[in-house]
């Protein structure tokens, strides 16, 4: 059932372009820090920075992924249709759109859509939502979007998971995209970015 | 620059509705990070036909907000009738600023140029493009060009290169010169005059490609390697002039030839009209510029 206090966007139509301005500009220089304050209260247990991210770039043309601690809860579910008109789907490969609670319960990045060869832009975009985000931190970041390099702080960064990320970097054009979410920031590690940790 | 004017009415914020931006807006995401790989979306009708920038509008129209102050030109021109009719169709559906100044514009949608005066991080360059395809007057299906691109098979522009040195003794591609960007996919740079190519190169600006009729969106994000095509016996070069601009003395910058008369008179003169006027502005004289007259004279 929805919950009556969460509402959508305070205005859907300037939310949303402030928003994709932050993710286009985190995207586009890979672990820099974007400020994100969204103006909409989702679902008790579903960050707000998540939501929003929803709300910018799903609708009903694609498919969400949700994490077990977010698919236990069917409110989630439920708000996301109301508000952006996504299905939800079971099947990690099947998802433009992943969100994920728990970075170090995920499955392998392998298991989300990877695109092929002719088509690298049907992949999905993971959504992950992170206790903290840091300019200063052990990942040192290099790639298009970055003008020499650029370090980022990422807590949790789960052991071995710089090395999953540079075979997905092996991947390209194939390989997903990550978006890090934060209190009031995010940051994102497209599929171009190396890692090297310091 | 001139200030917000309110939205007309009857519009959603710059023109187009809410599902059809997201669309957009996920097309540009994906081609952000994807380098120089042409992201199919679906391109919708504009109020202006194919050719007009009917892509470039779309792009911008996903990503203007009401803070940004938009720049548009045409061949370097801020005042040719399709910059002039973009500007004002933006800034009534959504009543955004508009300038004619490079260094002002958050936004800055072009045809065929990138303005002489160096773009910095806080800005968007978003290209109107005909023809997305580099290979496509090289390979006529689809289905071929989306195999070579998957495969990274990019021989036959290197022969096209090469059948121009062998014709005319050196690489005559002088506009939409194709590019390398970060180390993968070969990319139209839109018909600019290659003189533009090098400035595409790791600028700290986002560049954006729109192209309507073909529905495709493409980027290069900002400090990103835009190599242009070449051999080791043939460098890439661009055009050079051998005379400054007529009216502002400016080398270094591209020049546009203005005819003047029927018995061969002629002037060359900066194609971006905003980099002249400022320079002149400025107190540079070129040759022609002639002198202003006194106050109170006509």
């Amino acid at each position: 059932m929805l919950d009556v206090a969460s509402t959508g966007f305070a205005d859907p139509v300037l939310d949303a372009q402030a928003q994709f301005r932050a993710l286009a500009d985190a995207l586009a220089r890979p672990g820099s820090l974007r400020a994100f304050t969204p103006r909409l209260t989702p679902p008790v247990g579903f960050p707000a920075a998540l939501a929003s991210i929803a709300l910018t770039v799903a609708d009903h043309e694609t498919a969400i992924w949700l994490d077990p601690a977010f698919a236990a809860d069917p409110g989630i579910a439920v708000w996301l249709a109301f508000h952006s008109g996504a299905r939800t789907t079971s099947d990690p490969s099947e998802a433009a759109f992943a969100f994920v609670a728990d970075i170090r319960a995920m499955p392998p990045l392998a298991a989300f859509g990877l695109g092929d060869e002719a088509y690298p832009d049907r992949s999905t975009t993971l959504v992950i939502a992170v206790e903290s985000l840091a300019e200063e931190g052990a990942l040192v970041l290099s790639g298009p979007g970055i003008e020499t390099d650029r370090r980022l702080g990422v807590t949790p960064w789960p052991e071995g998971f710089s090395a999953q990320f540079a075979a997905n970097r092996a991947l390209f054009p194939r390989g997903v995209d990550l978006i890090l979410a934060a209190q009031g920031v995010i940051a994102a590690l497209p599929r171009t970015t190396r890692i090297r940790e310091a | 620059m001139n200030a917000p004017s309110p939205a007309e009415t009857g519009y959603n914020f710059a023109y187009l509705d809410e599902q059809t931006k997201r669309m957009i807006r996920r097309a540009i995401l994906k081609a952000i990070a994807i380098p120089g790989y042409q992201v199919p979306f679906a391109s919708r009708e504009m109020p202006m036909p194919y050719g007009w920038g009917t892509g470039g509008v779309q792009v911008t129209a996903a990503v203007i907000g009401p803070d940004d102050v938009l720049k548009v030109i045409d061949q370097g021109s801020d005042d040719t009738t399709n910059a002039v009719s973009i500007r004002k169709f933006f800034a009534k559906t959504a009543g955004v600023a508009t300038t004619t100044r490079t260094a002002e514009a958050t936004v800055i949608q072009t045809r065929h140029r990138i303005p002489e005066t160096p773009l910095s991080e806080g800005q968007i360059l978003v290209y109107q493009v005909p023809i997305p395809e580099p290979l496509r007057f090289l390979e006529p299906r689809e289905t071929e060009t989306r195999k070579l691109h998957a495969l990274a098979d990019y021989g036959l522009m290197h022969v096209k290169l090469y059948e121009d040195i062998a014709r005319h003794g050196h690489i005559a591609t002088t506009y939409d010169y194709p590019v390398e960007v970060a180390g993968r996919y070969v990319m139209n740079p839109s018909p600019t005059p290659k003189f533009d190519n090098p400035k595409m190169h790791r600028s700290p600006a986002l560049q954006l490609f729109g192209a309507g009729r073909e529905k495709r969106i493409y980027a290069v994000p900002p400090y990103t390697d835009v190599v242009s095509l070449d051999f080791e016996d043939h460098p890439f070069e661009v055009q050079r002039f051998e005379k400054p601009c007529a009216l502002c003395a400016a080398t270094g910058v591209y020049l546009d030839e203005v005819v003047l008369d029927d018995r061969g008179g002629r002037m060359f003169v900066c194609s971006d009209s905003d980099y002249c006027a400022s320079r002149r502005d400025a107190g540079h004289r070129g040759e022609m510029a002639g002198d202003a007259l006194p106050a109170g004279q006509s």
